[in-house]
């Protein structure tokens, strides 16, 4: 295993399909009566946090305090874009803390990247969302949902069809999402205006279409991302209604879609914009069940990053 | 005030010594010997170098450069005249603060320092500068330009272009059209797409070369381009020159050599504006220099101090040093690919800057009567950059532990020894 993980680019396959099976052994014995592994006993983690992001933060807290883990949280608001404190500064105060691992979210692409090429740091790096490059996290855990509704995908997504709808250009969750998914084998057709489609597309390894509703009945997964409506007052978009009708999920077209296919969300979702009420509460969507694999796919991580026991917390000769 | 230079091979092959007299070449011949000695063994003597777009940082970021160790910075990179951007801390828009750069580059004497005036008043792009003031100060300024910032209004940059004919100026300007790069942080292509940074497009820059010939043409003005960096660019100063428009151009020694996959790693060494671009636009960049399409180099040496690199990219400031590499790499990525000549570089880094901006005393033929303004080159050497040996204030070289052929040995400024070895003189050993 790598010592930091800042993007899907960092893992083959094989890792890929090793963390989530990890995540598939940590599901089993958080069903069992000892929640609480102790793998990570006096290990600390950081959730260093450049951005807001409650969601993303409480599930890494989680994932680590499950293992065992002592945890930070750093929020640190302001990051030198804004001229506050520097990440330089703030990763030499974590370094001198003693962490053994980082989550960071940060709100500059390559982030996490430079505090892990930096030298300011010795501990492990776990990339929580850097601007809008990756979130290989979300993209891991969107993985294992995938796989555990459609078991003839355990080991490969070859056949396996997926749409990611929405502002693809700001999007760290897409650009994750279409790394591990082609690694895996699966088909990926983006959905967006044109003005939402960064124009180096073409080296992505996957189809791309204008019109929702021509993809819908030729995938198993609908992947919905939120779309921000400052996005509108660059006119990237004439405006929400316009958008909403184009490439919103709204009852019909989520009827459309194949009896088995299921609907996914990285959250927070825009109710009425990208995904109607029904559509985000219906018995295609998943959305509950990504919040609840987040956990178990960040625990696999934060395992295999700082690795040294096993999962029991027996230190391995 | 007499000595000689002996050994000297010049651009033709001859080895021949040259007298000088008072600053000026009073003889060349062979078994001269007037005054002390300095034996260059055979090396390639050849007019100082001279750029025409250097940011000295001095007055206001003395943290970064001044105009001292930034004359330092030239000497060693074999250049005896350079030309100081506007964009200082008060900017360069009055008559006070050219003379202030021009008196402290004076004071240094490792260089001739002209400065640039700005265009338009704190670089606002709202109102012009006083430009006759500039051009009639002890500056006397004739290179105008808002660099950092582009002349986007249409309007303004015709009353520039216009106004500037009465003392023979020159525009040069940096074309980036604002609103086509709002919060801009590499070349917009495949690997900005990957790395989720906002896009520079080409056409951002393209577009106003476009408009700006025109507008060049429309009133008959000189329009200098500074950095070109796209392959669309090249062919619309082409397309210029073929209708004849007093248009001329600069790429820097970065632009030909680097291109945007050196972002992927996100080291803010690598963040510069404008951006690095492809390889297609490289291998643009080299042909248009050669077959004379772009006219000079330029550094745009642009120091900055740790702090502002050593953070995330998109905290970091843009630019890159230039001065020392600017040689070698022009070398590297022009003679070692059998695209230019010696003879053509000598045209592109000495000649032709010196004639574009009028610096009487600099780019001249070898011969008798020419002002000693020289640099001798190992042409066969090579160094390996190490940016704690370079003589700027700061250390942000994207050349660091590179090999690069080619050395400067010696730099005379006004017959003055300034560089000797490699190393900067402190009170000449032959003058």
């Amino acid at each position: 295993m790598n010592k930091h993980l800042l993007s899907i680019n960092d893992l083959s396959a094989q890792q890929v399909i090793e963390i989530l099976d990890t995540a598939g052994e940590l599901a089993k014995i958080s069903d069992g009566p000892m929640k609480k592994l102790p793998t990570l006993r006096g290990r600390t983690v950081v959730n260093l946090f450049f951005e807001d992001s409650t969601r993303t933060r409480i599930s890494f807290e989680s994932a680590a305090k499950r293992l065992s883990a002592d945890v930070i949280n750093f929020s640190a608001k302001g990051s030198s874009v804004s001229k506050g404190e520097s990440l330089k500064d703030t990763a030499q105060t974590l370094q001198a803390m003693g962490a053994d691992a980082v989550v960071i979210r940060h709100g500059a692409s390559g982030a996490a990247q430079r505090l892990a090429d930096s030298g300011w740091i010795s501990a492990s790096v776990i990339n929580a969302g850097d601007g809008t490059h990756e979130h290989p996290t979300q993209a891991l855990l969107d993985a294992y949902t995938i796989r555990s509704k459609f078991p003839e995908f355990n080991k490969s997504f070859n056949g396996l069809r997926v749409a990611i709808v929405g502002d693809i250009l700001h999007s760290r969750v897409a650009r994750s999402n279409v790394l591990l998914l082609t690694k895996l084998g699966a088909t990926v057709t983006l959905v967006a205006p044109p003005t939402l489609i960064p124009v180096g597309v073409v080296d992505w390894n996957v189809k791309v279409s204008y019109d929702l509703d021509s993809v819908l009945k030729e995938i198993d997964v609908l992947m919905m991302l939120r779309v921000q409506s400052e996005r509108m007052a660059n006119s990237f978009f004439p405006s929400e209604r316009e958008y909403s009708r184009g490439y919103g999920l709204d009852i019909t077209r989520l009827n459309s879609l194949n009896p088995n296919a299921i609907v996914m969300h990285p959250g927070p979702m825009n109710r009425g914009l990208e995904i109607s009420a029904e559509s985000a509460d219906s018995h295609k969507s998943v959305v509950l069940a990504q919040v609840s694999n987040g956990v178990l796919v960040r625990m696999a991580v934060l395992y295999q990053l700082l690795g040294g026991a096993t999962l029991t917390g027996e230190v391995s000769v | 005030m007499e000595f000689t230079i002996t050994n000297a091979r010049l651009l033709d092959g001859s080895i021949v010594d040259l007298a000088v007299t008072n600053g000026v070449i009073s003889e060349i011949g062979i078994g001269l010997s007037k005054g002390k000695k300095l034996d260059v063994g055979k090396n390639l003597l050849i007019s100082g170098l001279v750029d025409l777009h250097t940011h000295l940082r001095e007055p206001g970021r003395e943290d970064s450069e001044t105009v001292a160790t930034g004359s330092a910075a030239a000497a060693k990179g074999g250049f005896t005249a350079i030309s100081a951007m506007a964009n200082t801390f008060p900017v360069a828009d009055t008559a006070g603060v050219v003379e202030q750069v021009y008196r402290l580059g004076q004071e240094a004497g490792l260089c001739d320092v002209f400065p640039i005036g700005a265009v338009t008043q704190g670089l606002a792009g709202k109102a012009l500068a006083e430009l006759g003031a500039m051009a009639n100060s002890k500056a006397k300024v004739r290179i105008f330009s808002d660099d950092g910032k582009c002349v986007s209004d249409p309007l303004l940059m015709r009353r520039a272009l216009e106004y500037v004919k009465t003392f023979n100026g020159i525009i040069a300007q940096h074309a980036q059209d604002p609103a086509l790069t709002v919060d801009s942080q590499m070349n917009e292509g495949i690997v900005s797409s990957k790395l989720g940074l906002v896009g520079w497009p080409a056409v951002a820059e393209e577009a106003i070369i476009a408009r700006d010939i025109l507008l060049a043409e429309h009133v008959g003005s000189r329009l200098h381009i500074c950095h070109l960096s796209t392959a669309g660019g090249v062919d619309l100063v082409r397309f210029a020159k073929s209708r004849g428009i007093n248009v001329t151009a600069e790429v820097t020694p970065h632009h030909l050599l680097l291109t945007d996959d050196l972002v992927t790693n996100y080291d803010p060494v690598f963040k510069v504006n404008p951006p690095l671009r492809t390889e297609r636009d490289v291998m643009a960049l080299r042909k248009g220099l050669a077959d004379g399409t772009i006219d000079i180099v330029a550094t745009d040496h642009a120091p900055h101090p740790a702090e502002e690199k050593d953070c995330e990219w998109q905290g970091a400031a843009f630019g890159m040093l230039g001065l020392e590499t600017a040689l070698s790499v022009v070398v590297k990525s022009m003679i070692d690919t059998k695209m230019m000549s010696w003879s053509d570089l000598v045209e592109r880094m000495s000649i032709s800057p010196a004639k574009i901006a009028g610096y009487a005393n600099h780019g001249k033929m070898i011969k008798v009567g020419a002002p000693a303004n020289l640099t001798i080159i190992d042409t066969e050497g090579s160094w390996i950059v190490d940016r704690n040996t370079l003589a700027s204030k700061s250390k942000n070289t994207p050349f660091e532990g590179m090999q690069l052929p080619a050395r400067v040995l010696h730099t005379f400024l006004n017959g003055k020894q300034v560089l000797r070895n490699g190393e900067i003189m402190n009170g000449g050993a032959i003058e």
